[in-house]
C-alpha cells in the first residue's frame, strides 16, 4: 500500500469503487452494468489517448499534442471519406499521418534535444492549424462502413451492450499492458524513465525507444480520432480541446509518476474510468453544472500528485 | 559581454525584421504611425497593443523559467481575474464609477496573489515539478472561472473598465503603457538590484544557492506570485477589450504564446539564464507574425501553423546538435586554408556570431 509502485493504483481502484458506490447510493438506475459499460463506450477515445500518454510519461516525457492530433485525425478521416476514399484506406492513412507526426516529434526530441514539452507544443499548433486548413467547418460522415460501425451494438452480458469502439479501446489497453510487462521494449521504457543516463550506460536502445514512445502516442491519437469519428460520425477541428489534459490527468490519477519510471497502463485505464464516473454522477445529478467536472479533476489531480510525492519521498 | 548579448538576440531580431519587411512590401504604408484626435494610430501601434497581454505574461514567465520553472496556469488565472472583475462590476450599484472598477480590480489582484502563492507553495514547499504543480490550476482554473460567471459570458458596460483595454493615455494605448510598466518594473527590480542574479542562481542550482544563503524558497514563491499577478493584468486587458468575461475563451492558449515568446527570446527552458529584452522581442515577433498573416491575406486561423514553424525553427537553431554542427563546420572552414575551394557560406555573419559565442564560453 505504501510503495510508490502499487499504492496509487490501489487508491485509484478504491476511489473508483467508492465513486461508483456513491453514485449507486444517490441515484436510481446508476448501479447497473449498462452504466458501467457506457463508461467504456463514452470514454473509448480517452482510454486510447491515455494508453499512448502512459508510454510517453513512463519514459519521462510528455505529449501535449494528443488532443490536436486526434482532432486532425477526425478531420482527415471525414475529408477523405467525403472525397470518396474507401474506409480501409482512410483508416490506414489517418493512422499513418498520426504516427509520422509522432515520429517527427520523437526525432526532434531525441536528435535535437528539444524539450518534449516544446516539441509536442509545436506539434499541437501544427495539428490544430492543419485541421482548420483542411476543414474550417464540421464535416459529417455518411460512409456506410462508418455508419454501420457507429450503430453496431455488441452484446457482452445479458442485455448489456458496448460499441465496437469500446472493444477496440479495451484491446488496446490489453495490448499495451502486455507490451509494457512482457517485452524488452516495455522494460526499456521503464528504464528510460527511471534514469536515462543509466539506461544509456547499460547499452539499452535509448534512442530508438525514445522515438518509439512518441510514435506510439501519435498512433494512439490517430486511433482515438477514428474511434471518435465512429462515435460522433463527423470530423471537426475544434474537437478534443483540452483532451491532452484529461489524458495526463487520467495517467496521473492512475498512479503513473510524471517524472517517469513508475506506473501501469491498467492504472491509467482506471483513471479514465474515475474521470468518466465523475462525469456520469454529474450528469445523473442534473443540477450540478459541467464545469464542476474540471474542478473535481483538478482536485483529484492535486490529491494524487501529493500522494505520490509523499510515497516517493518516504522511499528515498 | 554586450557582443555576447547581441549575438543571442540576433536571431529573434532578424526574424522580426524579416516579418516587418514582408509587411512593408505588401502594404507600403505599414510603418507609418499617425496621430488622430491626439491618439496614435497605425499598424505598429496595433501590434504593440494586441501583443501587450502576451508580453505582460511573458515578462513574468521569463522570471519563472529562469528559476527552472514553468507556469501553465496563466491563461486560467487571467480568465478567473477577468470573470471576478466583471462579476463584481456588474453586481455593483454603480458599474460605471471608477471607484467600483478600482475595487473590483483590487479584489481580483488579491485573488491572483493568492493563486500565485498556491502555485509557488506547491513548487517550493511541496517540491512538485512546476509543470505538474501548475497543471492543477490550469485544469481546475477554467472551472473556477465558470463558477464565478455561473457559466455565462458576463458582458460589462462600464466606461471606466473599458479604459484598460481600449483607452488612451497621452495618445498611447493603455495596454501598451501597462506592458511597458511591467517590463520596466521587472527590469529595474532584477537588473538594478541583486534579485536577477539570485533568481539565476536558484535556476542554476537551487540546493547550492540555498547553502550559499539565498532564500530560494521565498524567491521561487515570489516569481509565481509575480506571474499570477501579470496573468491577472493580462486577463483584465483582454476582458476589457472584449467588454465581456468569457470563462472558456479568455486567454485560451496564452500560456503557450507566452512560453513561446520567452523561448524565441533566447531564454533557456533549463533555467539559470534569461533575457528580458529577448522576451520583449519574442512577444513582438509573435504578434507581428499574426499581423503578417493577416496582411498577406492568409486565413488568420492558419496562424497556428506558422507559430509551429517558428517554434520548431528556433528550437532546432538553438539545439546543442545544431550548435555543435555549426561549430564543427566553422572549425573545418578554418582548418582548410584554401577557402576558395569551399562554397561561400550563405549566412557568414550568423555563423561567425555563433563561433564567437562558442569561443567566449
Amino acid at each position: 500500500m505504501t510503495s510508490p509502485k502499487h499504492g496509487p493504483v490501489i487508491v485509484t481502484a478504491v476511489l473508483f469503487i467508492v465513486l461508483f458506490g456513491v453514485g449507486g447510493g444517490l441515484y436510481e438506475g446508476f448501479f447497473s452494468a449498462q452504466v458501467l459499460a457506457n463508461l467504456l463506450v463514452d470514454n473509448a477515445f480517452l482510454l486510447v489517448l491515455a494508453v499512448g500518454m502512459t508510454f510517453v510519461i513512463l519514459s519521462g516525457g510528455i505529449d501535449l499534442s494528443v488532443g490536436a492530433v486526434m482532432a486532425l485525425s477526425t478531420v482527415i478521416a471525414a475529408r477523405l471519406l467525403q472525397a470518396g476514399v474507401g474506409p480501409a484506406v482512410t483508416i490506414v492513412a489517418v493512422l499513418a499521418v498520426a504516427s509520422v507526426l509522432g515520429l517527427l516529434v520523437g526525432g526532434m526530441i531525441q536528435h535535437f534535444g528539444v524539450q518534449p514539452f516544446i516539441a509536442t507544443l509545436a506539434a499541437m499548433f501544427l495539428a490544430r492549424g492543419l485541421c482548420y486548413v483542411i476543414a474550417p467547418q464540421s464535416i459529417s460522415i455518411d460512409d456506410p462502413f462508418f455508419t454501420t460501425v457507429a450503430s453496431l451494438q455488441i452484446p457482452v452480458w445479458a442485455d448489456v451492450t458496448v460499441s465496437p469502439g469500446a472493444v477496440i479501446a479495451v484491446l488496446v489497453v490489453l495490448a499495451a499492458f502486455l507490451v509494457l510487462r512482457a517485452t524488452r521494449f516495455g522494460r526499456t521504457v521503464y528504464a528510460l524513465g527511471g534514469a536515462e543516463s543509466s539506461s544509456l550506460l547499460m547499452g539499452l536502445a535509448v534512442n530508438r525507444t525514445k522515438i518509439a514512445v512518441y510514435v506510439i502516442s501519435g498512433f494512439c491519437s490517430g486511433l482515438a480520432g477514428i474511434l471518435f469519428s465512429f462515435y460522433t460520425l463527423s470530423g471537426y477541428s475544434l474537437t478534443a480541446i483540452g483532451a491532452e489534459l484529461d489524458a495526463i490527468a487520467a495517467v496521473v490519477i492512475g498512479g503513473t509518476l510524471l517524472t517517469g519510471g513508475y506506473g501501469f497502463v491498467l492504472g491509467s485505464a482506471l483513471g479514465v474510468l474515475v474521470l468518466g464516473t465523475i462525469q456520469t454522477i454529474i450528469t445523473f445529478q442534473g443540477t450540478l453544472s459541467s464545469w464542476w467536472t474540471r474542478i473535481f479533476i483538478g482536485a483529484l489531480l492535486l490529491v494524487f500528485i501529493v500522494l505520490q510525492k509523499l510515497l516517493t519521498t518516504r522511499r528515498t | 559581454m554586450s557582443r555576447l548579448l547581441r549575438s543571442r538576440l540576433i536571431w529573434p531580431v532578424a526574424v522580426l525584421l524579416v516579418l516587418l519587411v514582408i509587411n512593408v512590401s505588401v502594404v507600403p504604408g505599414f510603418l507609418t504611425v499617425t496621430v488622430r484626435d491626439g491618439h496614435l494610430f497605425g499598424s505598429l501601434v496595433d501590434i504593440a497593443r494586441n501583443g501587450a497581454p502576451t508580453l505582460i505574461i511573458a515578462v513574468a514567465m521569463t522570471l519563472v523559467i529562469a528559476t527552472r520553472g514553468i507556469d501553465l496556469s496563466v491563461g486560467a488565472v487571467g480568465a478567473i481575474a477577468g470573470a471576478l472583475t466583471c462579476s463584481i462590476i456588474i453586481d455593483a450599484p454603480d458599474p460605471g464609477s471608477p471607484a467600483t472598477v478600482a475595487a473590483a480590480i483590487g479584489i481580483s489582484l488579491v485573488l491572483a496573489l493568492a493563486l500565485g502563492l498556491w502555485n509557488g507553495a506547491l513548487v517550493a514547499a511541496l517540491g512538485l515539478q512546476p509543470i505538474v504543480a501548475t497543471l492543477i490550476l490550469m485544469t481546475a482554473g477554467r472551472g473556477v472561472a465558470m463558477l464565478i460567471t455561473e457559466g455565462q459570458i458576463v458582458t460589462v458596460n462600464s466606461p471606466a473598465f473599458k479604459v484598460i483595454g481600449s483607452g488612451f493615455l497621452l495618445g498611447v494605448p493603455v495596454p501598451v503603457l501597462i506592458a511597458v510598466a511591467v517590463v520596466v518594473l521587472a527590469a529595474v527590480l532584477t537588473r538594478r538590484t541583486a534579485l536577477g542574479l539570485l533568481i539565476e542562481s536558484v535556476g542554476i542550482n537551487p540546493e547550492a544557492s540555498r547553502q550559499a544563503g539565498i532564500r530560494s524558497r521565498g524567491l521561487v514563491i515570489g516569481v509565481y506570485v509575480a506571474c499570477a499577478l501579470a496573468a491577472a493584468l493580462a486577463g483584465l486587458v483582454l476582458t476589457s477589450n472584449q467588454t465581456a468575461a468569457d470563462a472558456n475563451n479568455t486567454g485560451l492558449f496564452i500560456e503557450l504564446d507566452a512560453i513561446l515568446a520567452v523561448v524565441i527570446g533566447g531564454t533557456s527552458l533549463a533555467g539559470g539564464r534569461y533575457s528580458l529584452a529577448g522576451t520583449v522581442v519574442g512577444a513582438l515577433v509573435i504578434q507581428t507574425l499574426v499581423t503578417t498573416v493577416y496582411t498577406v491575406g492568409i486565413p488568420p486561423i492558419v496562424t497556428m501553423i506558422f507559430k509551429a514553424a517558428v517554434i520548431t525553427a528556433v528550437c532546432l537553431l538553438q539545439s546543442p546538435a545544431t550548435t555543435a554542427t555549426l561549430a564543427r563546420w566553422r572549425r573545418s572552414l578554418r582548418g582548410s586554408p584554401p577557402a576558395g575551394a569551399a562554397p561561400p557560406p550563405p549566412s557568414t555573419p550568423l555563423v561567425q556570431g555563433s563561433g564567437a559565442k562558442v569561443a567566449l564560453r
